[in-house]
């Protein structure tokens, strides 16, 4: 809390919300998310009464809206929750770490280094389904962020120009092999037009539960290392006076937005600005205090992404859009209205 | 008298009675350097193909001393790709070079104002919706990149263009076309799919002398065009306040800068496709060759030509199977771009 009474002092600031105020907001983004989860499982093709769907949850019966229920619109707002929450902590995770309001964990390559390793699998090794090529996105998303922020650090640290530009690099050069394989091998580009909309349909639970601890260890060291964070939002020399151990802080903090990103994109494909937006949504509610801008984002992020399926499923009813092309078409507009403010959310 | 001036590095002074031209001495050998690099390699791609000539043949086939087969292979089948390589790379470097002086980012390039997935949004639906042949796929390409950029333009504009604004407004539009790019081809069926993302891709298969010449008339136009605005432009990196209190009118050349910028991509764009990456490598590849402070417009359109020309052999001859060129492009870049960072933050320590 000093650290907060520090910045307070500054000019400029806006005026933060009390603790009161703070925790009445988390309650209530707590119920919308509820009410949104409810209805993710209630609205799809065709609308489902609540009555049917408590049956459903409870009682395992065998009509046709309880199987609907029960076999596809359950697990997919179970996936949309855990990704959605992936998504927002390790954007806010990005966001604190590199001091850039605009990062967004797709700049340090993870979407690239999971369809690389996704083509690689379908083109060359031949893997068809979901639960096989799971573990080669995670394991590309790993490797790749890894190879970027080592490509983007020297040894005084890392510059957040150079740790772009080597995304930028990383990603085009994966980018152009990618394609190459794709172009090359037809069933590859079938398989990857799909992926790379990035959808939370269609993915059984058995996708969800194995990365599900890893997302739980990462859940934790995001929260840990919230108050270091803190302090090196003030500038390394102040944090270092406070205690903080700067790499100790940089390096939990990268393994756990690497370990939120990559999980995220293995399950669902990469989906574009929800880990970018809901940070900033986040900081205005909350105020700079990354512990509270963390608790909103596991709060909102999901929220959002549930908001924007629900939109993709009922927009062209019957058929469907990927929420990764939904989540572009309502994140934009805000990015764009974001920085036509007079002052963009700094950090 | 200004040659006794100190420029702080070796300067070339060439006198001809009132007209006088300062050259830095070591941008002239690197570009004279990339000239002959550039003519070797030209060479090289005129005499490799499924029938293989020597350098004398193709020298005697270009000079016009050589009829029939000879003739037609140099001259109207491998010669329209080399000069289109050639022409559309510079172009590129070209544009690459005046948005990154211009919007003072190392990581601009048309593409950021969201030229490049506009021009493939208006491609997707002339090949997917319409069918539509060649000249209507131009078109569309056309007719996208030059709507998406006035809109980022437009939506980027408040109370005059600032250089961040734009990035971001571009980066918001592009992923927004980027995601309908994508749903589109995943309505599509899988052939024309596939054929729409070799387009998209960025290719130099087929081009003939029409589309060479038609293009290579309006880079014609548009180099000189850039010349003239480079003078503003080196100012503009100043800071526009800078620039304003040496005498440029800002808002006018920036206007001017970008639509020089976007007209040589939207030409490189309608009769090949969008090559992507070298708008954003050559210059910076130009820059750290030059050691020159800024952007610089002659060495950036050199290496641009070279990278294109170079990506296109390696992808017609050297990969197992013909890509497209956009994709040894990117490959190419950006590791170029990659091994220079490294080096760079390794040796700043």
């Amino acid at each position: 809390m000093t650290v907060l009474a520090v910045r307070q002092d500054g000019p400029g600031t806006t005026t933060v919300p009390g603790p009161r105020r703070r925790l009445l907001g988390l309650v209530i983004a707590l119920v919308v998310l509820v009410v949104l989860l409810v209805l993710s499982v209630m609205i799809g093709s065709t609308s489902i009464p609540p009555s049917v769907v408590w049956d459903a949850l409870v009682h395992s019966s065998t009509g046709i809206d309880q199987v609907a229920v029960q076999d596809y619109r359950l697990p997919r707002t179970i996936v949309g929750l855990v990704v959605g929450v992936a998504l927002g902590l390790s954007g806010a995770l990005i966001q604190a770490l590199t001091r850039n309001p605009l990062a967004d964990p797709g700049i340090l390559g993870v979407h690239a280094g999971a369809s690389f390793a996704v083509t690689v699998a379908v083109g060359l090794l031949g893997v068809s389904d979901v639960q096989g090529y799971m573990w080669f996105a995670f394991a590309g998303a790993l490797v790749v962020t890894l190879m970027v922020l080592a490509l983007g650090s020297t040894r005084q640290g890392s510059s957040p120009v150079v740790m772009v530009l080597a995304g930028v690099c990383v990603g085009a050069v994966l980018g152009g092999a990618r394609e190459a394989l794709q172009l090359t091998d037809p069933d590859a580009f079938d398989a990857m037009r799909s992926w790379n909309a990035g959808s939370i349909g269609g993915r059984p639970l058995e996708v969800v539960w194995p990365i599900l601890p890893f997302l739980a260890v990462a859940l934790v060291l995001a929260f840990v290392v919230a108050g270091p964070l803190n302090a090196m939002a003030l500038g390394d020399e102040l944090a270092v006076s406070h205690g903080v151990s700067l790499a100790r802080t940089r390096v939990l903090a990268i393994i756990a937005l690497t370990l939120l990103a990559g999980g995220a994109t293995a399950i669902a494909g990469p989906i574009a600005f929800v880990g970018l937006m809901v940070p900033h949504v986040a900081r205005w509610i909350a105020g700079p205090h990354q512990r509270w801008i963390f608790a909103y984002s596991v709060l909102l992020a999901p929220g959002l992404l549930l908001v924007s399926d629900i939109l993709g499923r009922v927009v062209l009813r019957p058929g469907e859009i990927p929420v990764g092309v939904v989540t572009a078409f309502v994140g934009a507009p805000v990015l764009i209205a974001l920085v036509r403010r007079k002052k963009a959310s700094g950090l | 008298m200004s040659s006794d001036v100190d420029f702080g590095r070796p300067m070339l002074v060439l006198r001809r009675r009132r007209i006088a031209v300062r050259l830095e001495r070591r941008s002239v050998v690197v570009c004279a350097v990339l000239v002959l690099a550039l003519a070797g390699l030209a060479v090289l791609a005129l005499m490799t193909g499924s029938y293989s000539l020597g350098p004398g043949e193709v020298l005697s086939a270009l000079t016009g001393r050589e009829t029939g087969l000879m003739h037609d292979i140099v001259v109207e089948w491998r010669l329209p790709r080399v000069t289109a390589a050639l022409v559309f790379g510079a172009a590129l470097g070209v544009s690459g070079a005046v948005f990154q002086s211009m919007l003072r980012n190392p990581l601009a390039d048309p593409g950021i104002i969201g030229f490049s997935q506009g021009a493939y949004t208006g491609a997707l639906i002339v090949i997917l919706v319409v069918n539509g042949s060649y000249g209507q796929l131009a078109g569309g390409a056309l007719l996208g990149g030059m709507v998406t950029a006035l809109a980022v333009y437009v939506l980027a504009y408040r109370r005059g263009v600032q250089g961040f604004r734009l990035i971001v407004v571009g980066i918001g539009v592009s992923a927004m076309l980027g995601s309908l790019n994508t749903w589109l081809i995943l309505k599509a069926d899988l052939d024309q799919a596939m054929a729409a993302a070799t387009w998209g891709a960025g290719s130099l298969n087929g081009t003939s002398w029409d589309q060479v010449i038609i293009g290579g008339i309006c880079v014609l136009v548009l180099l000189p065009a850039a010349g003239m605005l480079s003078r503003p432009m080196r100012q503009m990196e100043l800071g526009d306040d800078a620039a304003a209190a040496l005498g440029v009118r800002v808002p006018a050349a920036r206007l001017g800068l970008v639509v020089v910028g976007v007209a040589l991509t939207a030409t490189v764009t309608a009769a090949a496709g969008p090559i992507a990456f070298i708008s954003l490598v050559a210059p910076q590849i130009a820059r750290r060759l030059a050691r020159t402070a800024g952007i610089t417009l002659a060495p950036a359109a050199l290496v641009g030509a070279l990278l294109c020309l170079a990506a296109d052999y390696i992808a017609q001859h050297v990969a197992p199977t013909p890509l497209p060129v956009g994709i040894v492009t990117v490959v190419l870049g950006g590791g170029y771009l990659g091994w220079l960072l490294f080096t760079e933050a390794r040796r700043r320590l």
